[in-house]
């Protein structure tokens, strides 16, 4: 077992250094380069060369890596094209009222798909499964931003007015002390990844009932309870919680367009507005720390894959 | 030689035959011609020009602007039915690019084996870990927006989930006897890929181009949204969104129209998909048609 677990993270730890190195390459080698992008496009190639000379641009791209990533482990991210300030400072609390996003989302959508998803395999074929499974079926593939609209529509405009329409706080204020704006996002968010979660969990619930060791426990004449807790449920676990984790990794970015329709002032819109100021590093940073996060959320999947297979487990 | 590429043609006609039978395939095909015939059609029965100044900004809907007047005056039913052409023609596009090369690694993968095989999945790896929309805005904010740039982004970002899917379906078919019947005869390797194998992975591919579809709606209609679509003055169904939104309290019907067309495309092709992951079998179907 601890194998299994060292190979994996050995492999995420891998994923990660080469998503850094295509990040980096991406950044320095394409056209808009740092230089250029602080210098505006008006700039002498001169002035241009003696930036360069000073950021280290123009030594070799291996070294400039090595300086990069040895920077990053420093914690320091560079400085904001934009305010001048180190990023961290423009990304931290940025990530945290992502974070908070991410954690809220995940406590209500994790425990509502998978209560959706069991009561949907239990009751196959009836009322509550055709309906549940046609809606969402039928919400499966509308974009996030049109749940964002269709809900503001509905909950703070036009037909019901709950709940702000955008996340925009007093300065000073942060998330947790105005909950009221976490609401909508959340509630977009999870609309998004419940006709997925859901379903993947009703459809590896309803193999695992229909399995074998099922019925000969029925046969026995185990109590139903008993059945689906001790023998169905935990069997079908596994995909469902590989499921769990790649809707994580896809809230990630689903969020980014979430947080811009909401103006929520989360990592999302953060590169949001880098990308239309041109602020390199902030760019850099936020989508290393995209990555990141989906790394992590895979090699969780895959530990706890690893610890909840018997076979995987000696 | 009777192999699977002697009957090119029926191979996607009897699978769209076969879905064509449940209601949600027809429903789909129904919705996604209506939307495609707006798009195609709009711009020629708008009653304006789509760019043009033609009344104050945020007019009520009238008897001049059946659907009133977005931010800057310009008529929204005639941006409506103007500004389709670009999700449509982008999404379609960007997904067949995925295709292409998703199906193409998924096949050599699958057919080397080997360490051939593991390098290009742990490649594949790579990509998967920056998300669809993060990784369009990283080279987007480097490079600028232009709509075959996007397309081809887009495409790009499609291509490890399809490797994946690929080689997931094509593993259990390399070793099969025409395979190696085909290698007896040294028909060339590319041959082999997409005249052999290729063929009897239609059904499940068919079921990821639809998801793809959806995934290419939902991402470059999101770019829009947020500005890095097509740009002003032109028309364009997330570009809509994106300009009115802030008065979506007291003129809601500038935002809405667009959203709703957007969701309808990706519901219609939604169901599409739907419809051809349900004639697949069981075991098939976990391999191709979730996510």
């Amino acid at each position: 077992m601890w194998r299994h677990l060292l190979e994996r993270s050995i492999y995420g730890l891998l994923t990660l250094v080469l998503i850094s190195a295509l990040i980096f390459v991406a950044t320095n080698v394409l056209p808009g380069d740092a230089a250029r992008a602080i210098l505006g496009r008006s700039a002498t190639p001169e002035a241009v060369a003696a930036l360069q000379a000073q950021l280290g641009l123009d030594r070799p791209l291996v070294a400039q890596y090595a300086g990069w990533v040895a920077d990053i482990l420093h914690g320091n991210l560079g400085n904001s094209v934009v305010t001048k300030g180190p990023v961290w400072d423009l990304v931290g609390p940025r990530l945290t009222n992502s974070l908070v996003l991410l954690a809220s989302t995940s406590l209500i959508a994790l425990p509502l798909s998978f209560a959706v998803g069991i009561l949907m395999a239990v009751r196959q074929g009836k009322w509550f499964d055709n309906t549940a499974n046609g809606f969402l079926i039928g919400t499966a593939g509308i974009p996030e931003f049109v749940l964002a609209i269709v809900l503001i529509l509905l909950l703070s405009t036009q037909v019901l007015q709950l709940l702000p329409p955008t996340a925009v706080l007093r300065p000073g204020q942060t998330v947790l002390q105005n909950p009221q704006v976490l609401v909508l996002p959340v509630m977009t968010l999870t609309l998004a990844i419940m006709p997925y979660l859901s379903r993947l969990i009703r459809a590896s619930l309803i193999d695992a009932l229909a399995s074998e060791y099922v019925v000969t426990a029925r046969l026995k004449g185990l109590p139903p309870r008993v059945i689906l807790l001790r023998h169905a449920l935990r069997n079908s676990l596994v995909p469902s919680i590989q499921g769990a984790a790649l809707s994580l990794a896809y809230i990630l970015g689903g969020a980014v367009v979430v947080e811009y329709i909401f103006q929520y002032p989360g990592l999302g819109s953060a590169l949001q507005s880098a990308v239309s100021q041109r602020d390199l590093y902030v760019i850099q940073a936020i989508v290393l720390i995209f990555a990141f996060g989906y790394i992590v959320f895979n090699m969780i999947a895959d530990m706890l894959t690893i610890l909840m297979t018997p076979r995987l487990r000696s | 030689m009777q192999t699977a590429s002697s009957l090119p043609m029926p191979v996607w006609f009897s699978t769209f035959a076969q879905a064509a039978r449940y209601n949600r395939t027809r429903i789909g095909i129904a919705i996604t011609l209506l939307v495609i015939l707006l798009a195609v059609i709009g711009p020629f029965v708008a009653p304006y020009e789509p760019s043009a100044f033609v009344g104050k900004p945020f007019l009520k809907p009238s008897a001049d602007f059946l659907l009133g007047t977005d931010f800057r005056g310009r008529d929204v039913l005639s941006r409506l039915l103007g500004g389709g052409i670009p999700v449509v023609w982008m999404s379609f596009a960007s997904a067949s690019v995925g295709m292409v090369l998703g199906v193409t690694v998924g096949l050599v993968a699958a057919y080397s084996r080997g360490w051939i095989d593991q390098v290009l999945m742990r490649i594949m790896d790579v990509f998967l870990s920056i998300p669809l929309i993060i990784f369009v805005l990283l080279f987007v904010s480097l490079i600028g927006t232009g709509e075959w740039l996007i397309v081809l982004l887009v495409g790009v970002a499609h291509m490890p989930q399809v490797a994946r899917v690929t080689r997931g379906v094509a593993a259990d078919i390399v070793s099969r006897e025409f395979v190696e019947f085909a290698e007896a005869l040294s028909v060339p390797r590319w041959k082999i890929l997409f005249g052999e194998i290729l063929p009897n992975i239609t059904t499940p591919l068919l079921v990821e181009f639809g998801i793809r579809i959806v995934w290419s709606i939902s991402g470059i209609a999101a770019l829009s949204v947020m500005g890095y679509g097509i740009q002003p003055p032109n028309a364009d169904w997330g570009l809509m969104i994106n300009e009115n939104r802030g008065r979506i309290a007291s003129r809601p019907l500038a935002v809405v129209s667009p959203a709703l067309c957007i969701a309808l495309f990706a519901f219609g092709i939604n169901m599409i998909a739907e419809g051809i992951a349900g004639t697949m079998s069981g075991a098939n179907r976990k391999a191709g048609g979730e996510q």
